[in-house]
């Protein structure tokens, strides 16, 4: 059994990948460090890279005209930032931008997608590991709909 | 344990948020027996009811101190008291979070909402005897940052591992947004050496659950408290009544392997 948290290496998001799989991944990893109120992406732009955060936090937030930006959450060290690489239309619906001062493994998404056309079962097996991380987030998500610490009788309509 | 309440009049009450105050509370005459962490009392407001309301710190042995939050009748009458006020208590009931089996375990605490109340005193317990046990992780959720409570007290606890997280950002909040299970890549614990505290809504207290059994905690290391309404509180009337339990004397504090299918039945 490990020690938490997890991603404090940066390839914690990937113990479900064989450690093979995990080296030619980490192979194009690119280690990032960015001051704290860095614009990470802008909502609309073009989704090519993505990043495991190892340390500091990470704010997506989404312009509303009349209130700027808004927060829809932060991201902390061990998880993985962006995902909208992995499926057209390839750009953030989010934007991002660093709470504190935030060091990542930064990937290229080409240079990702190569890697698993060329070996498949890594593909298969990194999409599987983004697919739990989106069932986590909506999971996540859904309960915040909930509004469970909400005054009784608030939330949604059964 | 009285079956009738005793007498004990409002000597200090803080407003913690809008909806939310403490009360500390001293016995008329004769004190109660003295409480643990996670046991609660039945406070009688007088001429409108009786409710459940777990003790949110440990005193002297005669002073008690609960935080309620404002959501009916008798806890809107509640928190309406001001000093000198009066108030019918009977207890100590329940069971308690037990510290003594988590010694030398790594621990998270985790609170959902008003749930941080019924665990402030085992964080105090904890901080007393720092030593006996591994590393302490404080994870809190709220639904606004106006929500938060002991706001001022949190830094103390945040050692090594404290944060809170809010569903709602508001008016300049620098802190985390989300729910408080996102928080648990970042606590400190080696999950096979790790006993759980946890309280909060029971859809909160499921997902925290769930995540945790995922990372490698044991199901009966992780403590839950259960909410049901009462009566009696004495193990007679049946109402707190899930399957087999009865939440006044075999709960409120018990193990995630014992909850767990008694809550994912819709209605026992
Ligand atoms: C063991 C135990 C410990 C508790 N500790 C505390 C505490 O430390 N502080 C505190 O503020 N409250 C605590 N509660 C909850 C408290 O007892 C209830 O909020 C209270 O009974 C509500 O009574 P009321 O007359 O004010 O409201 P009611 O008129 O009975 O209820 C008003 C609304 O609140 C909802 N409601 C009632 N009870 C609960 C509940 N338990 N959880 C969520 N919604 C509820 C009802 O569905 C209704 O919509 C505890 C409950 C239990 C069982
Ligand atoms: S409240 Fe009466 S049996 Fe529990």
């Amino acid at each position: 059994m490990t020690s938490h948290p997890v991603g404090s290496t940066g390839e914690g998001v990937f113990t479900a990948l064989t450690a093979e799989h995990r080296g030619k991944l980490m192979a194009l990893a690119r280690e990032v460090s960015l001051p704290g109120g860095a614009r990470i992406f802008e909502e609309g732009e073009r989704a090519d890279r993505f990043w495991v955060i190892r340390s500091g936090t990470v704010a997506l937030d989404v312009h509303m005209p009349g209130r700027g930006r808004v927060v829809i959450e932060t991201i902390g060290a061990g998880s993985l930032l962006g995902w909208s690489w992995l499926c057209p239309p390839r750009q953030w619906h989010l934007a991002a931008e660093t709470r504190d001062p935030v060091r990542a493994w930064e990937f290229d998404a080409a240079a990702v997608h190569d890697l698993c056309a060329e070996d498949t079962a890594l593909g298969l097996s990194l999409v599987t590991v983004v697919a739990e991380i989106i069932g986590d987030r909506l999971r996540a998500t859904r309960t915040r709909l909930l509004d469970l610490y909400g005054p009784p009788g608030s939330g949604p309509v059964p | 344990m009285t079956l009738t309440p005793l007498s004990y009049r409002v000597v200090d009450r803080r407003d913690e948020t809008h909806d939310t105050v403490t009360l500390v509370l001293e016995p008329a005459a004769d004190a109660l027996k003295p409480f643990a962490p996670g046991q609660f009392a039945m406070l009688y407001a007088f001429g409108v009811g009786e409710i459940p309301v777990s003790v949110s710190r440990l005193g002297d042995g005669r002073r008690l101190t609960h935080t309620v939050r404002a959501v009916g009748a008798v806890s809107r009458a509640l928190c309406g008291l001001r000093i000198g006020g009066w108030v019918g208590v009977r207890g100590p009931f329940g069971t308690a979070w037990d510290t003594a089996a988590a010694h030398g375990n790594d621990l998270l605490v985790i609170a959902g909402g008003i749930g941080i109340a019924p665990l402030r005193p085992l964080v105090d317990a904890v901080l007393a005897e720092a030593k006996a046990f591994g590393r302490l992780n404080v994870l809190a959720g709220a639904r606004t940052p106006a929500d938060l409570l002991y706001g001022d007290e949190f830094p103390a606890w945040g050692k090594p591992f404290g944060a809170v997280t809010v569903d709602r950002p508001s008016g300049g909040w620098t802190g985390r947004v989300g729910v408080v299970t996102t928080l648990l890549r970042e606590a400190r614990f080696t999950p096979s050496g790790t006993v759980a505290f946890v309280c909060g809504p029971e859809v909160m207290m499921r997902a925290t659950a769930r995540a945790l059994i995922h990372q490698g905690v044991r199901p009966d290391r992780i403590r839950v408290s259960l909410e049901r309404n009462m009566r009696c509180a004495t193990g007679h009337c049946g109402h707190c009544q899930l399957g087999p339990l009865l939440l006044c004397r075999d709960g409120p504090v018990v193990g995630y392997d014992q909850a767990e299918p008694l809550l994912t039945v819709r209605e026992l």
